[in-house]
């Protein structure tokens, strides 16, 4: 962990007359987070753009311990290859909560701050989109969960008189579009979610996301929780990145709380973490040959996912590697017969998924499928900050493990695909390329793994600090923000699934292309709702 | 496709029993009797997510693979809730989804069989009922004929649970 304080883009900021002010409470140093005057916002995004710094998130909060009693103050955080995280904050004006928007500069920010809108009843201005997301019509007008006047214990009514009120889709007047609404409930076993597609004969000419349906109101619910209670509710924000959200949350906490883990405890932290890649990687190309009529690699990758869930089971005690972390350590230590199956398995899996994958690229049926489909242009990737093997097809290599180098990615021989053609087969490539690289990783480490302790004391840290952390989780980075209140208790979490921003990528990736691709291009970011709608 | 079908050959039939107990077989037995005898020999189940966190999701997914092959039982999943003889709700029911589960479920012919999965499903689980975005468990919104406990359950725990519901039936 660097002490250092990391001063660079403040630095850049004042060059440009935008004063800023570092905040002793928030942790890591390396990751600081600045306060600028309200009126330097948009400009402050607008040097980040210049900076060519990566958009993270924004977000807002009340007042912590140390801050103004009865301020709402709006957050936002960027990334630079070199030069790492750096989160901005302002305060708003207590009787007229408003922010100039920067969605002008970054595009990815005008869903979260609609988010903002909703939650806080912070107005945006000039925004580009100011219609409710994750609140939806039938919300009464005034409810802001995350207000600290509304009852966030009992289940909230309707509005009653908005029961048939519809969201304001974009539409087409000209009589040749027609349109196809999809969703919520879905055909498949898959979440819920609404797409609204204009199509022209049989192409799509514009394809709407509303999502928001498993809203579960996860950032109050984490109010006033212990961290390890909230440790347990962050492993449920998305069923299939546990070990992703688990680890964002605890890093987020140690970082704030001061407290270092073991060695050991971070080896076995990455070994989830490149199991459960590779488990929803595998799943994911099955489903997507799936989707294209090719049966045989379902069959062959879920037998494969399946037999690493029972491994997971035998050595971490569930099929999913949900629990697997605690505060300040891992909840399983792997004993020598266990790092010996690891290490067998993931080389068998690693071969078998390589045998696979030559039949794939031999079935031209397949490959007819794949190749060409969905595309996202480099440029447009770029521009959104796509996330991820999302990301990562279209040439936009954002990766923590090389980026932020926590550990043990600081130790290990990590190589990142990179692709340009941005489509769908340039993903499942992306995919393929990453088992093999998150293969040799935790061969790397189960061979490597260090002696001692896998769990360090946890002490909760004082009320009003806080502590950020990004993770690079199978989908991509999560941002995990984390403030304490009073006798340890969590008082704010805000956290942004990599999904958040690639859900824009697939509205983009599926212009054009003919509707019933729709599913596999789908497929191939498979985002997740329960992530983004928290 | 020759290495296709050398692949098949080599990994051959992995579809396993359920448990080795006995009595489960009989179960297995009875459930394939009770599926013929009720549905024709097919269960078309309708999922709903109903605010899951996709836990669940990924267990049925499960269910469907070749170790466990539910489809061999004669159950299989519907994408319309028109022809489903039962309804499988994952998640707790968040107030943004509660109108489309109450429509799915209005949308399905009677007789109908409704298994609520998971925790969650059960009891709201790791999100809790004192939520303003939670409508409730799945009972609390639509009739629930039987739950399957877990966080989630495995895919062997919901074969069972379907078996259980059926020979209760
Ligand atoms: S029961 Fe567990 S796995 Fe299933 S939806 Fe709830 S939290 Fe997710």
């Amino acid at each position: 962990m660097t002490a250092l304080s990391n001063t660079w883009f403040a630095e850049r900021l004042g060059d440009h007359g935008i004063h800023s002010q570092y905040l002793e409470d928030h942790h890591p140093a390396h990751m600081p987070c600045l306060e600028i005057r309200r009126l330097d916002w948009a400009d402050a995004a607008e040097e980040a753009k210049r900076l060519e710094m990566r958009f993270v998130a924004v977000w807002a909060a009340l007042a912590g311990r140390h801050d103004d009693a009865k301020t709402l103050y709006s957050y936002m955080a960027f990334a630079h290859p070199e030069h790492r995280h750096v989160l901005l904050r302002t305060p708003l004006q207590e009787d007229n909560p408003e922010v100039l928007t920067i969605s002008e500069h970054y595009i990815a920010a005008y869903r979260m701050e609609r988010h903002m809108q909703d939650m806080f009843g912070i107005s945006i201005k000039d925004m580009p989109d100011t219609r409710p997301w994750i609140k939806h019509e039938h919300w009464k007008a005034d409810a802001h969960p995350l207000l600290d006047d509304f009852d966030g214990h009992s289940p909230m009514q309707p509005d009653a008189g908005r029961a048939q009120v519809d969201y304001d889709y974009v539409s087409c007047e000209s009589e040749s579009v027609y349109e196809i609404p999809v969703g919520p409930v879905h055909a498949g076993i898959i979440e819920p979610g609404h797409f609204r597609f204009l199509a022209v004969g049989e192409k799509i000419l514009n394809m709407e996301e509303r999502l928001g349906y498993v809203h579960k109101g996860i950032e109050k619910s984490m109010q006033g929780r212990t961290a390890s209670d909230g440790l347990m509710l962050a492993g449920h924000i998305s069923g299939d990145t546990s070990v992703g959200h688990s680890w964002a949350f605890a890093q987020a906490c140690e970082y704030a709380a001061d407290v270092m883990t073991s060695k050991r405890c971070d080896y076995i932290r990455g070994i989830l973490c490149e199991r459960e890649r590779i488990a929803n990687h595998i799943g994911d190309i099955g489903a997507i040959c799936n989707d294209a009529a090719f049966a045989f690699m379902h069959v062959q990758c879920s037998r494969l996912r399946e037999d690493m869930a029972r491994l997971h089971h035998d050595v971490f005690g569930h099929r999913l590697l949900m629990n697997t972390l605690t505060l300040g350590g891992v909840a399983h230590d792997v004993s020598e017969e266990a790092c010996q199956k690891l290490i067998q398995q993931t080389r068998d899996i690693a071969v078998e998924v390589e045998h696979l994958r030559a039949i794939y690229a031999d079935t031209a049926s397949i490959q007819q499928r794949v190749i060409g489909a969905g595309i996202v242009g480099v440029d447009d990737a770029k521009d959104i900050g796509l996330l991820g093997y999302v990301g990562r097809a279209s040439g936009h290599e954002a990766d923590e493990r090389i980026e932020e180098a926590y550990a043990p990615y600081d130790e290990l021989d990590i190589a990142i695909p990179k692709g340009e053609q941005g489509g769908v087969s340039t993903r499942v490539w992306v995919r393929f390329e990453e088992i093999a690289s998150s293969s040799r990783m935790i061969i790397q480490m189960l061979e490597n793994l260090p002696k001692g302790s896998i769990q360090t004391d946890w002490v909760a840290p004082e009320a009003g600090v806080s502590g950020f952390a990004a993770i690079e989780s199978w989908r991509g980075e999560i941002a995990a923000w984390v403030r304490f209140g009073t006798d340890g208790l969590i008082d704010r979490y805000f956290v942004r699934d990599p999904s958040v921003i690639n859900w824009l990528g697939l509205e983009l990736a599926v212009r054009t292309v003919p509707v019933p691709d729709f599913p596999l291009v789908n497929k191939s970011f498979n985002c997740s709702y329960s992530g983004h709608d928290v | 496709m020759l290495r296709i079908l050398q692949q098949i050959s080599k990994i051959g039939s992995i579809t396993e029993p359920l448990k080795s107990s006995e009595a489960f077989e009989v179960m297995g037995a009875e459930l394939k009797d009770a599926i013929r005898k009720h549905f024709q020999g097919s269960l078309a189940i309708r999922l709903v997510d109903a605010g899951s966190c996709n836990g669940c999701e990924l267990e049925i997914h499960a269910a469907n693979n070749a170790y466990y092959d539910i489809e061999r039982f004669g159950v299989h999943f519907t994408a319309s809730p028109r022809f489903a003889d039962m309804l499988l709700v994952t998640g707790p029911v968040s107030i943004n989804m509660k109108t489309a589960l109450e429509m799915t479920y209005d949308a399905m012919p009677s007789p109908k069989l409704v298994l609520a999965m998971g925790d969650c499903a059960a009891n709201c689980g790791v999100f809790g009922k004192d939520n303003y975005a939670i409508a409730g468990s799945v009972a609390d919104i639509i009739p629930v004929d039987a739950v399957v406990h877990g966080c989630p359950p495995t895919p062997t725990d919901l074969i069972q649970a379907i078996l259980a519901l059926l020979n209760a039936t």
